[in-house]
């Protein structure tokens, strides 16, 4: 017989771990699937302080935060497979695969928590090695703690650009520049002050067009180019950077085939990413015992993956048993309101568009 | 068509002098400098300020003011700041020519007291030497320690980080 779940939560990062813990206090069964060694997602690599309001575990870092996560999982009883890599939910039939076998599990409920993967830009030489995504520095320096490289480029000045280059100042690598194709800093000011102190440059209006170097050593150089609003490369504008590695962080696309192999409907929303899952506001897909959060339903960041999870982890709850109804409709409301307020500056603006698109195309469909 | 890095990723000047406090509260005590000129969803500050002075009155996104006549430069804020934006700067009662700043901190070597280091501006330029006089490294601070180090008064609206002139071994 296959193993029986209520809810299979699929990725362990914030969005996943949070759904898993609001799910498990109705007495259900929840076990979460993670590909990874270790789960947290993307936190445990975060080593500095988060921002947001107290409530929210902000003012601690995101690697603490995965921990305090963890420990409650732990204390409600939600089982975590790590390695587990999720490759289909077919019918009620999640289909997981271990390094060593093969495994088919029965679930009730689905929350979706699948991440984001990273984009990557086209220059001449972009295979090369000692170019990296930001995610992959994260992972060496700060999960692995292996140096990964004297000096480097940061293409992309958004958060993870301008996080990832102070990190690696804090490892005693040394930042070249950063560059960022749009007129100004994509990320807060707050994180790009940080690093002009330090003396890094930050060039906007500039995009790489060639990383130099050979399949043996790797990267030696970088070439940059000015570019004019229509993002054409402007000649004579190029600045070379002596450096070892290029590291990418130009913004993430949700990681959403397994809905769509679930049969939810799909929609390419620009504000959010890419393609996402139409979604009510309570993070119910077009199939009704399949929810999602975080990066995957939009990108955003890790808070409000944290409260969109506990939104998609009652909605779960809700769908398998009315018994809470009343209690779980009024967390549902507080949570909205907790992610409205947290919304409600101008970095909250894409996210806001998006998903009214999104909750208007799904209730179109409905 | 700017392509330089003047001005990119640095808080504007108007901000910045605005945010400074008023030579007569400084005469008073130290006071902290918030450097917080955007509006991002985050107010730690608000909790971290025992006396108050720090405020966000409506939701998390509005960018933080200081009542400086209530603060008293005790800088509990500058490690609790996620974005590390906030500073104390402060007058030596005793020599008005020498003053002191106090910096957020997340780096090794850990500075000691009585070294000294280079003084850099906001864009990493070096503008003068000092001493360092404090190091807050308590739990409290969960490494983002507070360094205080010597600098010349009128360099204090301009003085945001320090560069040590000894690296880890």
């Amino acid at each position: 017989m296959k193993r029986q779940t209520d809810i299979a939560v699929i990725g362990g990062g914030p969005a996943g771990l949070s759904a898993a813990v609001e799910a498990s206090s109705f007495g259900l069964k929840i076990e979460v699937f993670d590909d990874n060694f270790t789960p947290g997602g993307q936190l445990i690599k975060q080593t500095h302080k988060f921002f947001g309001s107290k409530k929210h575990l902000c003012g601690y870092r995101g690697m603490d935060i995965s921990k305090i996560l963890l420990q409650n999982c732990a204390s409600a009883g939600v089982t975590i497979n790590t390695e587990a890599c999720v490759t289909g939910i077919y019918g009620n039939i999640l289909a997981v695969l271990y390094p060593e076998r093969f495994e088919e599990v029965e679930s009730k409920a689905f929350v979706v928590a699948t991440g984001a993967s990273e984009n990557c830009i086209n220059f001449v030489n972009n295979d090369l090695p000692g170019i990296y995504g930001a995610g992959a520095i994260q992972t060496l320096m700060n999960v692995f703690g292996v140096v990964p490289a004297k000096k480097v480029l940061m293409i992309g000045s958004g958060n993870i650009g301008l996080i990832v280059s102070y990190q690696l100042l804090q490892a005693g690598v040394k930042v070249a520049a950063v560059i960022e194709a749009l007129p100004n800093v994509g990320g807060y000011l707050v994180h790009s002050a940080k690093l002009r102190r330090m003396g890094v440059p930050i060039y906007t209006r500039r995009t790489i067009t060639k990383a130099e170097g050979d399949g043996n050593t790797g990267v030696n150089s970088a070439v940059t180019s000015q570019i004019d609003p229509n993002f054409n490369v402007i000649e004579g504008t190029e600045i070379q950077f002596d450096v070892d590695c290029i590291c990418l962080a130009v913004g993430l696309t949700p990681l959403s085939d397994v809905l769509e192999l679930a049969g939810c409907r799909m929609k390419y929303i620009p504000e959010l990413g890419g393609k996402v899952a139409l979604h009510d506001e309570y993070m119910k897909t077009t199939r009704d015992n399949v929810f999602l959060c975080g990066d995957v339903s939009g990108i955003e960041e890790a808070v409000t993956a944290s409260l969109e999870g506990k939104l998609a982890g009652l909605s779960a709850a809700l769908y398998l048993s009315h018994e809470y109804r009343e209690k779980i409709e009024k967390s549902r409301l507080q949570i909205l309101e907790e992610l409205r307020i947290f919304r409600d500056g101008p970095f909250g603006e894409k996210a806001r568009k998006g998903n009214e698109k999104l909750v208007r195309e799904y209730k179109y469909e409905r | 068509m700017s392509d330089n890095t003047s001005n990119s990723g640095l808080p504007d000047e108007k901000d910045i002098s605005r945010a400074m406090p008023s030579a007569e509260s400084l005469a008073q005590s130290p006071k902290a400098v918030i450097e917080c000129f955007q509006e991002i969803p985050c107010n730690p500050c608000v909790e971290a300020c025992p006396r108050g002075a720090i405020k966000i009155t409506e939701g998390i996104n509005q960018k933080p003011s200081i009542d400086h006549s209530l603060c008293n430069g005790c800088s509990l804020c500058v490690y609790q700041c996620p974005g590390l934006a906030i500073f104390v700067v402060g007058i030596d009662r005793d020599n008005p020519s020498k003053g002191f700043i106090s910096i957020p901190y997340e780096f090794l070597p850990v500075p000691e007291k009585g070294e000294i280091v280079d003084i850099l501006d906001r864009e990493g330029v070096k503008i003068e030497e000092g001493t360092i006089l404090k190091v807050n490294d308590s739990k409290a601070t969960d490494r983002t320690r507070v360094v205080t180090v010597q600098v010349s008064s009128g360099l204090l609206s301009r003085a945001r980080f320090i560069e040590m002139k000894r690296r880890t071994k």
